[in-house]
C-alpha cells in the first residue's frame, strides 16, 4: 500500500486498517461540513417557486428549475427590484482592467525592488507593504472627497467604474508588488549579468530576460487581483451609490437586504455572485494557493 | 560607470509613481484622517476647527464603542481558536499520505475564493433559527432531523451568542487557508526528524506536542497574524450577515465607522474610530513585517 512509503522497515507498529478507515471517516466528515452551505446553495437555487420552504430547506429539488436563476439576474418588475445582470457587468468593467493595470505596474515595481536595489529600498519596501495591511477605513474619508474632486478629461471619479479601478490598483500596489518582487529574487542574476554584458539596459534586460519568464507570476498575481477585486465589499459601497454603477458584491448584498425578495432568489444571486472566482479556483486553484502563500509574506 | 548612473535614475524614476501613490494614498491620506479625527467636523460639509482629542474621550465613552470593542475581542479570539485548531487538525490528518489530497484540499479550502458577502447571505439562512410556532429551519432544523435537538439555539438573533455566530460563518471561510499554512509547515519537516523521534520510542503523540508543533511555531505566528488582522477589520460578513444586530450584539468598530461616518455624516468620530483601528492593525503588523523583513535582508 501506498500510505506505508513513510514507514520505514525500523518502525514498530504498522499503520492499522480500522486506523486509517477512521481516518478516512473523519476527512469526509469534514468535507460533508464545509460542502453544507454549497448544498443548501445549490438546491434552493434549483426549486421552484412552488416547493421552496424554509422548513423543507434539506430537502432535495423535485426537478430542475432556473427561475430563481432567472429572477436573480433579471430582477422583477412587478415586484420593484433589480437584477444583478447590471452588477455583474460593472464588475466585469471593473475587474478586468483593474486586474491588468495592477499586474503591469507590480511587475514594473518588483523588477526594480528585486534586480536595481538602491540605498533605502530595504527600508522603502516594508514601508510599501503595510499598505496591504492597513484598514481601508482610514483612507476611505479622504479617498472619497479626493475622488469627488477629481474629474480629468470630464470623467466623474466618485461614483463610477473607473474611480473603483483607481481605487484597487493603488491599494494593490503592495501585494502586486511583493509577489512579483519575490518572484524575481529567484531569477539567477548571472542571467542579468549576461545581458548587461551583451550591452542590455535596464530596459532591455527586463524586456528581454525577466517578462519571457514572468507568465506565472503574472498568473498568480491577475488570480490574486482578479479575486479580491471581484470580491470586494468596502470600495464598492462607498464609491459607488447609484444602484447602476455598483458591482456584484452590492449587488448581491442589496438584493439579499431587501424584504420582498424571496430567498431562493437571494440564494441564486449568491452562487451568480460566487461563480466566476469560484471557476478560476477550481481551473487555477495550484496557482491560487501560491498566491495565497505570497500573501502571507512567504516568498 | 556614466551608463550605470543613467540606469540608477531611470530604475528610481520606475518605482517613483508606485512610491508616490503609496506616500499619497495610504500615508498622507492616514494623516488626513487622523487631522480629521481631531476636528469638529461633524456634518456633511468639512469644519476643520481642531478640537484636540475630545472626540476620542468621547469615543470611548460611547457605549455602542464599548460593546464593539468588546465583540472585537470575543469574535478574534473565537475565530483564531478556531481556525487554529481545526486547520491544524486537518492538516495533520492530510499529511498521512491520503489517497485524493488534493480532493479533500481543495473542499476545505475553496470557501476561500468567495465574497465575505456570499458566505453571509448563505449562513444567514442556514443560522436562521425560524421559530418555536412555525417550527426549526436551518441547521437547527438539521440539528432536529437528527435527534441533536438540544443544541438548537438562536444563533445570531440571540445577543448573548450572536457574534459567536458570525465567528462560525467566517471560521467556515478561513480555516482551509489555515490548514493549506499549516501542511505546507509540515512539508518542510524532514522526515528523518519524526523517524529519529519514532525510534527513540516516541509516541505518535509525543512527536506532535515535542517535534511538529515548536517546529510550526513560525507557521503558526504567520497563520495568527493574518486572521488577527483580517478579524479586526471584519466588515462585509457583518454587513450581510447580521448588521449591527439587537443592542448591537452583532456590531463592530468597522461598522459602526462606516455608519456613523457615510450614514450618519458624523466625520469627525468616523475618523477617530478608523484611527482606533489602524492602530489596532499595526499593533499587530508593525513588529512582524520589521522582523520579516529585516530577517530577509540578513539572508
Amino acid at each position: 500500500m501506498t500510505t506505508q512509503a513513510r514507514e520505514t522497515p525500523r518502525s514498530m507498529k504498522p499503520p492499522l486498517r480500522w486506523q486509517r478507515v477512521a481516518l478516512y471517516a473523519v476527512l469526509i466528515g469534514f468535507a460533508i461540513a464545509y460542502l453544507m452551505p454549497v448544498y443548501v446553495l445549490l438546491v434552493t437555487g434549483m426549486k421552484s417557486f412552488a416547493e421552496v420552504s424554509l422548513y423543507r430547506m434539506w430537502h432535495l429539488p423535485q426537478g430542475l428549475h432556473f427561475d430563481s436563476y432567472a429572477k436573480a439576474w433579471f430582477g422583477s418588475k412587478a415586484e420593484g427590484f433589480r437584477g444583478l445582470n447590471g452588477n455583474f457587468m460593472n464588475s466585469v468593467y471593473l475587474t478586468v482592467p483593474a486586474t491588468i493595470i495592477s499586474a503591469m505596474w507590480g511587475s514594473i515595481n518588483g523588477y526594480i525592488l528585486a534586480k536595481w536595489k538602491f540605498r533605502g529600498s530595504d527600508v522603502l519596501f516594508p514601508l510599501l507593504l503595510f499598505g496591504m495591511f492597513i484598514p481601508y477605513q482610514s483612507i476611505l474619508i479622504p479617498l472619497v472627497q479626493t475622488l469627488q474632486k477629481i474629474t480629468p478629461f470630464g470623467v466623474k471619479f466618485y461614483g463610477s467604474i473607473p474611480g473603483l479601478i483607481l481605487a484597487h490598483v493603488i491599494y494593490g500596489i503592495p501585494i502586486t508588488t511583493l509577489i512579483f518582487r519575490n518572484y524575481y529574487a529567484n531569477v539567477p542574476t548571472e542571467l542579468i549579468e549576461a545581458a548587461k554584458i551583451d550591452g542590455a539596459n535596464i530596459f532591455g534586460i527586463y524586456r528581454r530576460v525577466l517578462f519571457p519568464l514572468s507568465l506565472p507570476g503574472f498568473v498568480v498575481v491577475m488570480i490574486w487581483q482578479f479575486t479580491s477585486i471581484w470580491n470586494d465589499f468596502l470600495f464598492a459601497a462607498t464609491i459607488t451609490s447609484n444602484p447602476a454603477n455598483q458591482p456584484i458584491t452590492v449587488g448581491l448584498n442589496n438584493l439579499a437586504g431587501s424584504y420582498i425578495v424571496e430567498w431562493n432568489v437571494q440564494m441564486a444571486g449568491a452562487l451568480i455572485a460566487a461563480l466566476p472566482t469560484l471557476l478560476v479556483y477550481i481551473f487555477l486553484g495550484r496557482f491560487f494557493m501560491r498566491g495565497l502563500m505570497a500573501g502571507s509574506l512567504k516568498g | 560607470m556614466r551608463r550605470l548612473n543613467w540606469e540608477r535614475v531611470a530604475s528610481i524614476l520606475l518605482l517613483s509613481p508606485a512610491v508616490m501613490a503609496i506616500a499619497i494614498f495610504v500615508y498622507g491620506f492616514i494623516g488626513w484622517t487622523a487631522y480629521a479625527s481631531l476636528t469638529k467636523w461633524d456634518k456633511l460639509l468639512p469644519d476643520f476647527t481642531l478640537v484636540g482629542l475630545s472626540n476620542y474621550q468621547k469615543l470611548f465613552a460611547n457605549q455602542r464603542f464599548q460593546i464593539d470593542l468588546r465583540n472585537t475581542v470575543v469574535f478574534t479570539a473565537l475565530f483564531l481558536i478556531s481556525c487554529l485548531i481545526l486547520g491544524f487538525l486537518l492538516a495533520l490528518l492530510l499529511d498521512q499520505r491520503i489517497r485524493g489530497e488534493g480532493f479533500f484540499r481543495g473542499i476545505y479550502l475553496f470557501p476561500m475564493s468567495i465574497s465575505f458577502i456570499v458566505t453571509g447571505v448563505v449562513w444567514r439562512w442556514l443560522l436562521n433559527p425560524g421559530s418555536a410556532e412555525l417550527g426549526s429551519t436551518g441547521i437547527n432544523l438539521l440539528f432536529d432531523t437528527v435527534g441533536l435537538g438540544f443544541l438548537k439555539t438562536g444563533w445570531y438573533t440571540d445577543p448573548k451568542i450572536g457574534i459567536m455566530a458570525v465567528a462560525i460563518a467566517a471560521t467556515w471561510q478561513m480555516s482551509g487557508y489555515t490548514m493549506a499554512m499549516f501542511l505546507a509547515g509540515l512539508r518542510a519537516i524532514h522526515d528523518e526528524l519524526r523517524e529519529a523521534a519514532r525510534v527513540d520510542g516516541a509516541s505518535e503523540f509525543q512527536i506532535v506536542r515535542h517535534v511538529l508543533f515548536p517546529l510550526l511555531q513560525p507557521v503558526t505566528l504567520s497563520a495568527v497574524i493574518v486572521l488577527g488582522h483580517m478579524s479586526l477589520k471584519i466588515y462585509d460578513l457583518i454587513v450581510s450577515m447580521t448588521g449591527p444586530g439587537i443592542g448591537f450584539a452583532t456590531d463592530v468598530p468597522a461598522y459602526f465607522m462606516w455608519d456613523t461616518t457615510f450614514r450618519g455624516n458624523h466625520f469627525a468620530r468616523g475618523a477617530g474610530i478608523a484611527i482606533v483601528l489602524l492602530i489596532m492593525v499595526a499593533v499587530l503588523i508593525v513588529p512582524y513585517l520589521v522582523h520579516s523583513t529585516r530577517t530577509e535582508a540578513e539572508l
